[in-house]
């Protein structure tokens, strides 16, 4: 018998029998973990297993590499700070989307579990929205593909760094990028520590993080399209950004 | 045993929602002690509503004619138009009684993994049906799920630019239940929407 007690987030769940589903959890030491769970497909216990939600799991299986069983007790969820807007719920949705389809099946993912409970705690900030392009970031990092915005690739200079690279990940000062610039990727100045940000530079964002991440994770390792969710979530900041100009 | 009538009849009973073999068994052995008063008429039954039931053609709900009888009847408020993610909810909010405007099956919520996409739904068709219908006020009337929410949200953004009043169903304490058993996500709700006395 094979057993262990842990914290976890939801991140799927999908139906199985009448009333069960298999969940799959972000869990805080055993990194992404699927497992059966009873009940949590029922009209009454549906709303405390959203992704989003913080558990106490206690996982056990008569073998370490089937299934398992799942024992779940919700402890906090996100959810209700993410129904009212749609831009939060886009952000939810993706962030469990992306962890469930790029994170590999129960490896240590301690890091961007804490991450992942940064970002929700935001949802109830008004700086939720870069805490997400952080998060992205982030995730990249976790599977190997970092972004390096300490200096310029070209010049090695720390100023005035405003594009990435799109075939280095690493930053561009604006002289060096100049004559490039329409082929590189623009770099929103609150990813360099700081800073005031609004739709034009989250969607700048989104659309870097989305760029590695297609490139780099989703193109390369399973020849996929990233989320139609995370497409939405792009075209709901960029969208409002063209209106507004 | 009873052969292989029997068993199929208790496979093909089993495979419903709720019930298990046993249940089945009980309620195959049922039916044989009423064969006239029970068996053959469910067997009637059931033969005419496989053939006789069919989606509506305006708002998709089920009903043995096209367009349905919520549809058809004259005495509904056409410019009430109420959207709702299943059949089983529209049934569950003509059973109250109190909604007189016509209805919208979606036929499910968007979800980013199980690749439901807005054109998997009836969306389109909505955005048809409103203009069609000179709709005043369309009420949302999906689950307060994620994705239930991101379906409405989805909704409001294609219906925007019209000019229709667009409503939600409210959010909070269920009549009759105690603080005490709520879960946390329904009590923020509800302190977040509460009114004033």
């Amino acid at each position: 018998m094979d057993q262990w007690r842990d914290q976890g987030i939801i991140i799927n769940v999908k139906p199985h029998g009448e009333h069960g589903g298999v969940v799959s959890l972000l869990t805080a030491e055993h990194g992404r973990h699927a497992g059966f769970a009873h009940g949590v497909q029922s009209s009454k216990n549906r709303s405390q297993y959203e992704v989003g939600t913080i558990v106490d799991a206690d996982w056990h299986s008569k073998q370490t590499d089937s299934l398992g069983t799942y024992k779940l007790n919700p402890e906090k969820s996100y959810a209700v700070y993410a129904l009212d807007d749609p831009r939060k719920l886009l952000a939810l949705q993706s962030m469990s989307a992306l962890l469930h389809l790029t994170l590999p099946e129960r490896e240590d993912a301690a890091g961007i579990y804490d991450a992942s409970l940064a970002f929700l705690e935001s949802l109830k900030t008004e700086i939720w929205a870069p805490t997400y392009i952080y998060w992205e970031i982030g995730l990249l990092q976790a599977l190997g593909f970092g972004i390096d915005v300490s200096e310029c690739a070209a010049t090695g200079t720390q100023e005035d760094l405003v594009y990435i690279s799109p075939k280095t990940a690493r930053a561009v000062s604006r002289d060096a990028g100049e004559p490039y610039k329409d082929r590189l990727l623009p770099l929103p100045q609150f990813l360099k520590g700081g800073g005031d940000f609004d739709d034009k530079a989250i969607a700048d964002g989104l659309q870097l993080s989305g760029y590695f991440l297609q490139q780099r994770v989703f193109g390369m390792t399973s020849n996929l399209n990233l989320p139609d969710v995370r497409h939405r979530l792009y075209a709901s900041f960029s969208l409002e950004t063209s209106d507004q100009t | 045993m009873l052969g292989p009538d029997f068993e199929n009849i208790v496979r093909l009973l089993s495979r419903m929602p709720g019930i298990g073999s046993r249940s089945a068994r009980r309620i195959v052995l049922h039916m044989l002690d009423n064969k006239d008063n029970m068996m053959l008429p469910l067997a009637e039954s059931l033969q005419k509503a496989a053939i006789d039931i069919q989606n509506c053609q305006d708002c998709h709900t089920l009903d043995t004619s096209s367009p349905c009888h919520i549809c058809a009847a004259m005495t509904r408020d056409r410019s009430l138009l109420c959207i709702v993610e299943n059949v089983a909810d529209l049934w569950a909010l003509e059973r109250t009684g109190s909604y007189k405007g016509l209805y919208h099956v979606l036929g499910g919520t968007l979800s980013a993994l199980d690749g439901v996409s807005p054109d998997d739904l009836h969306i389109p068709h909505l955005i048809t049906r409103l203009d069609e219908l000179q709709t005043q006020e369309l009420i949302i009337a999906l689950n307060a799920t994620v994705e239930g929410q991101t379906t409405a949200h989805y909704i409001t953004d294609c219906v925007k630019g019209r000019d229709i009043k667009i409503t939600r169903l409210a959010r909070g304490v269920p009549i009759g239940s105690a603080l005490d058993y709520l879960d946390d996500n329904t009590l923020v709700t509800a302190l977040d929407s509460r009114s004033a006395m």
